[in-house]
C-alpha cells in the first residue's frame, strides 16, 4: 500500500492525520457550504451584512419561495422527462451493441467499435448547428423528446464502449457452452449474457442519469421555454432574474444539485466503478 | 402444403446455419444508425456548412473560406483561442492535484470511505451550480473569496469583473470538479498497486518521492493516461462555466472557442450559422491532435490485447 499505512506512523502522526482530515474536508467544500448556508438565511440577514456568520433564523421559506415564485419545479420535471428516457433508451441501445462488438468477430467490429470510442472524443459544438437544424425540421426544436433523441445518440457511444468491455471480460465458455446445446443467438442474449451484464446496467444507468441531469449546453441549444427547458437551463434565466438575491440562487442551486448527488449516495459503489472503467490495466 | 412446411423448414435451417453471422449486424444497426445519424454524419455537416453564409432560416450563400478569412482576422477569435491555451495548460494542474489528494486519502483509518465520497462530491454537482457557487464565492464585498483577500492584502479583487483575471477565476471553479474526478480515478489506480512491489522496494531502501516516482507512478499509468485524457476534453469543452458565471464577459474577454462559437451561431446579435461552424471546426482540429493521440494508444493496447 502506497502510502505507508498510518497505523505503522508514530501517534504523533497519527494524531496529526485525524486532525488534518476534517480540516482539508471543511476547506475544499467551502464554497459549498457557504452556498449552503446562505440558502436558509433569511433575505434580512443579507440585507444587514451578515454574509459569513450563522443565519439569525433558518429560513426554510427561501425554498418555498422559489417553489411558488419561480418555476422551478416545472424545471426540475423537465429534467426527469429529459433524463430517465434517455437513461433507458441509451441502455437498450447499448446492450445491443456492446453484445455485437463484444462477442462476435467479423469484418469492421474494430472500426464500428472505434467509431463509437472516437465521436465520444469530440467537442459538442462541431455537432451544434446541424442537430439543431435537424431538430427544427423534424418539428422536435424545444421538445423534450428532441433533447432525449440526441442525448441517446451521443451516449450510446460512451456506453457501447463500457458494455463491449465489460462483455469481453466475461467467460467465453458460457457462450459457447449455450451454442453447443443449439441455444439460438437471440436466447444467447437474452437469458445468458443480459442477467450477468446487470452490474455493468447498474453502473451506466447511474453514470447516465448524472451526465444528462447536469447537461446544459444541449439544453440551452435544443430547447427554450420553461415548458421544456431542463434545470440547468432554468437556473441560468432564474439567475438573471434574482439578481443579488443570493439566498434564492443558493436554494435553487441547491435543489438542482440534489437528484444526481441523492442518486451518487444511493448507488456509489456503481458509480464509482463506472467512472474508473480503465484506470486499472 | 407439403411444399410450404419444406420452405419454412429450409428457411428455418438457413437462418440456423447463418445466425452467428448476421446476429451482430442486427444488434448493431439501431446503435450505429442513431450514432451516424446524431454524431458522426453533423461532424462532414458542419465542415460543409462553414463554407456557408446561413442565418439559419433563409438561403445559404456559398462563400468558401471567407469564414475562415474573416476568423483569422477577428480580434475575438484569438482573445478565445489564447483563453482556450490557458485553459489547456492550467486545468492539466487537475492531474498531479488529484494525485496528491489521492495519496493524502489512500489510508484506512475509520471513516475514510465517507471522506472520500466528500472528496469526490464536486464532481457530482451540475456544472451549472458549480459555477453559481464560485460567483458567490467571488462576488464583491460580501463573496468569502473576496473578502479572505481583502482580509490578507487590504484591498479586495472583484475576479469576474477584471479582464486579466476572470478567466483564471472560472478555470479554478473548474479545476474545483475536474480534480475530484482524477483523484477518484487515482484512488482506484493506487488501489491496484502490486503490494510486493512496494515492499520489495520499502527493502532496497525507497520511499518518499523516489518511491513514487520510480515504483508507483508507473504503475499508475492507465490511470494518468485517462485522467489526462477526460482532462483535455474537459478543457476544450470549458462552456457551462463561462456561460454562467460571466457570459463571456467582461467585454468578451473570458470567452473560450465554445463559447464564442456559441455566441456567434445563436446569440442575440444575429445567427451566423455558417461562421460558427467554421469556428467549432477549428475547435474540432485543435481536438482531433489529441483525439488522433488518444486512438492511437487504445488501438495499440487493442492490437497486443487480441
Amino acid at each position: 500500500m502506497f502510502p505507508r499505512p498510518i497505523e505503522q506512523q508514530s501517534q504523533a502522526i497519527r494524531i496529526g492525520y485525524q486532525v488534518a482530515l476534517p480540516i482539508a474536508l471543511f476547506l475544499w467544500l467551502l464554497p459549498l457550504i457557504g452556498v449552503a448556508i446562505t440558502s436558509v438565511k433569511p433575505a434580512s440577514d443579507l440585507a444587514a451584512g451578515n454574509y459569513f456568520g450563522m443565519p439569525s433564523a433558518i429560513a426554510v421559506n427561501n425554498y418555498a419561495e422559489i417553489f411558488t415564485q419561480s418555476p422551478i419545479g416545472q424545471y426540475i420535471w423537465n429534467s426527469f422527462k429529459v433524463t430517465i428516457p434517455t437513461v433507458i433508451g441509451t441502455l437498450v441501445l447499448s446492450c445491443l451493441t456492446g453484445f455485437a462488438l463484444g462477442i462476435y468477430r467479423f469484418r469492421g467490429n474494430i472500426w464500428i467499435f472505434f467509431m463509437f470510442v472516437a465521436g465520444n472524443f469530440v467537442p459538442f459544438q462541431i455537432l451544434m448547428v446541424p442537430v439543431r437544424d435537424m431538430t427544427v425540421n423534424l418539428g422536435l426544436y424545444n421538445t423534450t423528446t428532441g433533447l432525449v433523441l440526441f442525448h441517446v445518440a451521443f451516449q450510446t457511444g460512451f456506453c457501447t464502449l463500457f458494455m463491449r468491455n465489460f462483455i469481453r471480460a466475461l467467460p467465453r465458455e458460457l457462450i459457447e457452452a449455450a451454442r453447443v446445446e443449439g441455444v439460438s443467438e437471440f436466447r444467447i442474449f437474452w437469458y445468458v449474457v443480459l442477467p450477468l451484464m446487470r452490474p455493468a446496467i447498474a453502473a451506466l444507468s447511474v453514470l447516465i442519469f448524472t451526465f444528462i441531469w447536469n447537461d446544459y449546453f444541449w439544453a440551452t441549444v435544443l430547447t427554450t421555454s420553461k415548458e421544456t427547458q431542463p434545470v440547468t437551463a432554468g437556473l441560468y434565466s432564474l439567475n438573471g432574474q434574482w439578481i443579488a438575491q443570493w439566498q434564492l440562487v443558493s436554494a435553487g442551486a441547491i435543489v438542482a444539485a440534489l437528484p444526481p448527488v441523492a442518486m451518487f449516495f444511493l448507488m456509489q459503489r456503481h458509480f464509482i466503478a463506472g467512472l474508473t472503467l480503465g484506470a486499472v490495466k | 402444403m407439403s411444399i410450404a412446411i419444406s420452405d419454412t423448414h429450409s428457411r428455418r435451417t438457413w437462418w440456423r446455419e447463418n445466425q452467428q453471422k448476421l446476429t451482430p449486424y442486427i444488434f448493431l444497426i439501431p446503435g450505429v444508425l442513431f450514432f451516424l445519424v446524431y454524431v458522426i454524419i453533423p461532424i462532414f455537416e458542419s465542415f460543409w456548412l462553414s463554407g456557408y453564409d446561413w442565418d439559419g432560416l433563409g438561403a445559404k450563400t456559398w462563400i468558401g473560406l471567407d469564414n475562415y478569412r474573416e476568423l483569422f482576422d477577428d480580434e475575438a477569435f484569438y482573445t478565445s483561442l489564447k483563453n482556450n491555451v490557458l485553459w489547456l495548460v492550467l486545468y492539466m494542474l487537475a492531474v498531479p492535484a488529484g494525485l496528491g489528494i489521492a495519496i493524502f486519502l489512500n489510508q484506512k483509518v475509520r471513516g475514510i470511505r465517507a471522506y472520500k465520497s466528500l472528496f469526490f462530491f464536486p464532481f457530482v454537482i451540475s456544472q451549472v451550480v458549480v459555477g453559481l457557487i464560485f460567483a458567490w464565492f467571488y462576488a464583491p464585498n460580501f463573496g468569502l473569496f473576496y473578502n479572505l483577500i481583502e482580509w490578507a492584502t487590504g484591498s479586495g479583487i472583484a475576479i469576474l469583473a477584471d479582464p486579466n483575471l476572470v478567466t483564471y477565476g472560472i478555470i479554478a471553479a473548474g479545476l474545483w470538479p475536474q480534480i475530484a474526478y482524477c483523484m477518484i480515478l487515482y484512488l482506484t489506480g493506487l488501489n491496484a498497486v502490486d503490494p510486493e512491489q512496494i515492499e520489495a522496494a520499502r527493502l532496497d531502501g525507497a520511499k518518499g518521492f523516489r518511491m513514487l516516482w520510480y515504483v508507483i507512478l508507473p504503475q499508475l499509468r492507465p490511470a494518468t493516461f485517462m485522467a489526462v485524457v477526460v482532462t483535455v476534453i474537459g478543457a476544450l469543452r470549458s462552456f457551462d462555466l463561462v456561460s454562467i458565471m460571466t457570459d463571456g464577459g467582461p467585454f468578451g474577454s473570458s470567452r473560450v472557442l465554445s463559447f464564442y462559437m456559441f455566441e456567434q451561431a445563436l446569440s442575440e446579435y444575429g445567427y451566423r450559422m455558417g461562421y460558427g461552424a467554421a469556428i467549432a471546426v477549428i475547435l474540432f482540429l485543435i481536438m482531433m491532435v489529441f483525439i488522433s493521440g488518444f486512438i492511437w494508444k487504445m488501438v495499440d493496447d487493442e492490437r497486443k490485447g487480441l
